[in-house]
């Protein structure tokens, strides 16, 4: 079913110097604090980031619920900010699209997708047959997931220990993580000009609209890189 | 309280494998030589750029009390030791958390 070789090389990516495990880790350990002063039970905590596993909608949602909105608004505001998801699915499952593979296995791992397996995924997919492709990814999603449920539990019980500054500490790492990443996967025209194009317009638009300001940022930039890269080729 | 955070989960997981679930229906007819997955490959790669810099510029929650200066000091130092340990992304990450702190403590 799930080739086991490739799901374990895939799980293996999270040891070595270009593991998230840590990024990762203080994040989710942040989230479990967080939870744990909006006033969720240890097991609210854990299904939330096994259910959702993406960091900015866990924070729209705590938000949200601070401020006492409404499900349709928690819905809406989470859509908006997870709406990168959907670019990143497209740009990552035909890479691992194989005719002998079973469909649920994308049905169902693509509830891994989430910038640090991502990035990982499309560093390595060349290196692996494309047959198992597939597992290698689930290899590496199983493994993060993992990581962020753990660093949920940890700061959840570890909350009462954080003080400010330490929780000031594990908030910068995920997006230096980021943007190392992003940085070291700049190789083509393309790429390149999608980043950085992509960290000047996305706050630009902040001004605009701070809701859209993701999507409209990203929009813009990823469509000017790709003509600016297609009119290179041509 | 406790449904209502139940709930939240819930409606929190729907509306984000909402846009996986779409994707994977849209990655079915795409092929990954063709010029539309060149495209989402660059839109990917912006909004998540739009994302990391709208953390770092207008962040929420405790980042926001930290300077402008000091955030964008620590991200700077943190790619130089990127680059410097070989593309290492432990030392960078680990380094930003500590200097982040110490910063905080002190300013």
């Amino acid at each position: 079913m799930i080739n086991s070789e490739y799901f374990f090389r895939g799980f293996k990516s999270i040891k070595g110097l270009d593991s998230p495990a840590f990024a990762l880790g203080a994040s989710f350990v942040a989230i479990g604090a967080l939870l744990k002063n909006l006033g969720f039970s240890i097991q609210e905590s854990i299904f939330s980031t096994f259910l959702t596993y993406a960091l900015p909608g866990s924070l729209v949602m705590a938000e949200s619920l601070l401020v006492g909105a409404s499900l349709v608004n928690i819905f809406l505001a989470v859509w908006l900010v997870n709406a990168r998801l959907y670019p990143m699915t497209v740009s990552l499952m035909p890479l691992l699209m194989d005719k002998s593979q079973p469909r649920w296995k994308y049905y169902i791992s693509c509830h891994f997708i989430a910038v640090s397996a991502w990035l990982i995924m499309k560093s390595k997919h060349q290196s692996i047959n494309r047959k198992y492709r597939i597992d290698f990814w689930i290899g590496i999603g199983t493994a993060t997931w993992s990581v962020a449920i753990v660093s949920t539990v940890i700061g959840y019980l570890a909350s009462d220990y954080l003080n400010k500054d330490m929780m000031i500490g594990l908030a910068i790492v995920n997006p230096v993580y980021f943007m190392c990443m992003l940085v070291g996967a700049m190789k083509t025209i393309e790429v390149s000009l999608s980043v950085i194009l992509g960290t000047i317009l996305g706050p630009l638009f902040y001004f605009l609209s701070p809701e859209w300001s993701i999507l409209y940022g990203g929009f813009t930039a990823g469509t000017i890189a790709y003509f600016i890269g297609e009119l290179r080729d041509n | 309280m406790t449904i209502n955070i139940i709930l939240a989960i819930f409606v929190t997981s729907l509306a984000t494998y909402l846009s996986r679930f779409l994707g994977v229906i849209s990655s079915e007819k795409i092929k990954e030589n063709s010029k539309i997955f060149r495209w989402f490959n660059c839109l990917a790669y912006s909004t998540l750029a739009s994302l990391i810099a709208r953390i770092v510029i207008f962040p929420a929650g405790v980042l926001s009390e930290i300077d402008y200066l000091i955030r964008f000091i620590v991200i700077g130092i943190s790619l130089l030791i990127y680059y410097f340990t070989k593309r290492n992304l432990v030392y960078p990450t680990v380094f930003s958390a500590i200097i982040l702190s110490i910063l905080s403590t002190y300013y």
